[in-house]
């Protein structure tokens, strides 16, 4: 599903240059929930961002269910964007002075479906417990409802993956416990492959594979033994 | 993405911004209703002067008494008697000349039972009705007999009927002008304003003999009106009336002529050429502060494409493509200017109105002139809105994600 081979991403400030991924190879298989951590600066947002067609790497390929990203036109990793990728991002990054089922809806507009937009939309917004508050405006509703309509607009195009970084960085404990409840769901009960960052390793705990970067690489890349996770295709996931 | 969700999506943005979106139409709103009012303005000195040049009558040559100095016909400096009616009665032998009717014009006191009233009085020949196109609704016109048996007969433009008859009829009563008594024979068909603005209707016209003898005491005319057979004679029909006005008078060659000529036809198409021109150049004016209104459009289209850059950075995560960031934001600026151009053409048509009502200016709103301005708003829209979209649309997702 998700395959990068030696994923390098280069900033360059002034006359130095900075290395946020120092040569990434990691395969990451349909159906897999697997949490990202790493110390601040290691590199994991950076490695999101592409992964999620929002940025290209300075070199290194990013294979996307068979398909070489750095190909690909920049319509066609919009077109990606809509339909196979859900972004939950820490900061929610919903519009503002728009109501709930307005942001669940936007996804819809650019995938060029007319109907059934607001029965999708009060359905996406029901699945993540947010029935009742469609037409709150994002500034009316809390942290933690903001962050599930962020989810339900992820969700509405039916996508094969989520990518969420730091989803519950800003969110209580409680609270962000019952996102990773979310997300454990749509893992189990729909197959949707999760990628997640965050710092904190009980959240991670909800992940059954753990990748650690540091540096821009990967130093660890563990799976927790039971219950039964996918297995790894051959010599894709990468230890140190 | 299509065109429908992009207007739906476009007036979101709108709405979520209203206090944005008034100030940004209010240039476009001042600028059409400006080009709206301009043209109305020009468009209605025109009419009127059209209208004024056709109640003067058509083909017409005006002969005064007088020399045309160097700097061109000075109209009323007719302050030599050089013009007499038997000068009018050759002039109409002329091939090229229709008619021609010599007048003089003077003021009178016109006194009916106990009501009086101060009106410009005319003494002319019968042929003024056919050069004026100015027929009677009632009654008959001055004939030969009048003249030549200098009667006391007279006709009454409508003002002065109403002034001194009210809804009586006026036909067959005897008015008293500057005390001598003359019976109306006939009501002179409604006229409207001169190209003076004065009212023509408040007139009196007598027997031209008459009024020379008994009411002015005069032995020359103010002047020869003389009308030409066709458009196509004016010229020669001018050269006639000067050839033998100079024969009649005796100037030598050389000679300064003692009278001037003037094809006020032609005065009159230059005079309308001049204020289409007029109306242009207002329009032309009006149109620059469409256009600092369209800057104002890129401005804050400007301003809102930088503000809402992480509004774009979320569309584009989502999945909107370059053309649709780009569509998004020209159909904002094309509703908004539209949306302006439609409150300026009724502001504007509100105002012509308001002139045409307040004041004795006529205006006249046109469907070119709405048409226009509506066009030209949408343009001003798509022109001003391009270069804001287009740096919408090019902006990296992930930087502008990352903007704060
Ligand atoms: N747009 C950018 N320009 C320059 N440097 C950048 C840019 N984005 C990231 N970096 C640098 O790349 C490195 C990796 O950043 P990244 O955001 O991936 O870290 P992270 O692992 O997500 O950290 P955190 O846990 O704090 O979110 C950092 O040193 C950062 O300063
Ligand atoms: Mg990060």
């Amino acid at each position: 599903m998700i395959e990068a081979r030696d994923l390098v991403k280069e900033y360059v400030i002034g006359d130095t240059t900075l290395r946020a991924l120092d040569g990434v190879n990691v395969h990451i298989g349909r159906g897999e929930f697997a949490a990202i951590m790493g110390p601040s600066g290691s590199g994991k947002s950076t490695f999101m961002n592409i992964i999620g067609c929002l940025d290209r790497p300075t070199s290194g390929s990013y294979i996307l269910d068979g398909k070489p990203v750095e190909t690909l036109s920049r319509d066609d990793l919009a077109g990606i964007r809509n339909r196979m990728l859900g972004f939950v991002f820490q900061g929610f990054n919903l519009l503002p002075r728009t109501t709930a089922l307005e942001n669940v809806e936007l996804p819809l507009y650019y995938s060029g479906q007319d109907g059934e937009m607001e029965e999708k939309a009060y359905a996406a917004l029901k699945s993540v417990g947010l029935a009742g508050r469609e037409r709150h405006f994002s500034n009316q509703l809390s942290g933690g409802q903001q962050q599930r309509v962020a989810i339900a607009r992820a969700l509405i195009n039916d996508p094969s993956v989520i990518l969420a970084d730091e989803p519950t960085g800003n969110l209580d404990s409680k609270t962000s416990v019952e996102i990773m409840d979310i997300f454990t769901k749509l893992n189990a009960e729909k197959g949707i492959t999760i990628i997640l960052v965050t710092h904190e390793p009980d959240i991670a705990q909800f992940a059954a594979r753990r990748i650690h970067f540091k540096d821009g690489k990967i130093i660890s890349d563990e799976r927790t033994p039971s219950p039964p996770a996918p297995l790894p295709a051959s010599g894709e996931g990468r230890r140190i | 993405m299509f065109i429908l969700p992009a207007i739906k999506i476009a007036f979101r943005g709108l709405r979520v911004n209203k206090m944005r979106s008034g100030l940004t139409m209010l240039g476009i709103i001042i600028g059409v209703a400006a080009v709206i009012t301009m043209l109305a303005v020009g468009e209605g000195a025109r009419e009127s002067l059209a209208k004024s040049i056709a109640s003067l009558g058509s083909n017409l040559i005006l002969v005064i008494p007088g020399s045309t100095t160097s700097g061109g016909a000075r109209m009323g400096t007719g302050n030599t008697n050089t013009l007499v009616p038997s000068d009018a009665e050759a002039l109409d032998g002329e091939s090229a000349v229709d008619a021609a009717a010599a007048m003089v014009r003077g003021t009178g006191q016109v006194v009916f039972q106990d009501r009086n009233w101060n009106t410009a009085i005319i003494g002319t020949t019968g042929d003024y009705e056919r050069i004026r196109d100015w027929p009677v609704s009632d009654g008959r016109f001055i004939n030969r007999q009048d003249i030549d048996g200098m009667t006391k007969d007279c006709l009454v433009g409508t003002t002065v009927v109403q002034e001194l008859f009210g809804n009586e009829d006026p036909l067959g009563r005897i008015i008293r002008i500057n005390q001598v008594p003359f019976t109306i024979v006939g009501v002179l068909q409604k006229k409207g304003q001169s190209l003076m603005g004065q009212d023509q209707d408040d007139v009196i016209i007598t027997p031209l003999s008459t009024a020379m003898s008994r009411l002015f005491g005069k032995t020359s005319v103010n002047a020869i009106m003389v009308k030409g057979k066709s458009d196509g004679v004016m010229n020669r029909a001018v050269e006639q009336v000067k050839t033998l006005l100079r024969q009649r008078h005796r100037i030598p060659d050389g000679g300064d002529d003692d009278f001037s000529v003037m094809n006020l036809s032609e005065m009159l198409s230059a005079a309308e050429t001049q204020t289409k021109i007029m109306t242009i150049l207002l329009g032309a004016v009006a149109s620059v502060s469409l256009l600092v209104g369209g800057i104002g459009i890129m401005n804050i289209m400007l301003v809102s494409v930088t503000e809402r850059t992480r509004e774009i950075g979320i569309r584009m995560s989502v999945g909107a493509r370059e053309r649709d960031i780009l569509l998004q934001f020209l159909v904002e600026a094309v509703v908004l200017s539209l949306t302006g151009g439609v409150i300026g053409i009724l502001i504007g048509v509100g105002f012509s109105t308001a002139i045409s009502q307040l004041s004795r200016f006529q205006t006249s709103v046109s469907l070119f002139s709405v048409l226009l301005s509506f066009l030209f708003s949408a343009a001003v829209g798509i022109f001003f809105g391009f270069y804001p979209a287009r740096k919408a649309a090019g902006m990296d997702p992930i930087s502008a994600l990352r903007y704060e």
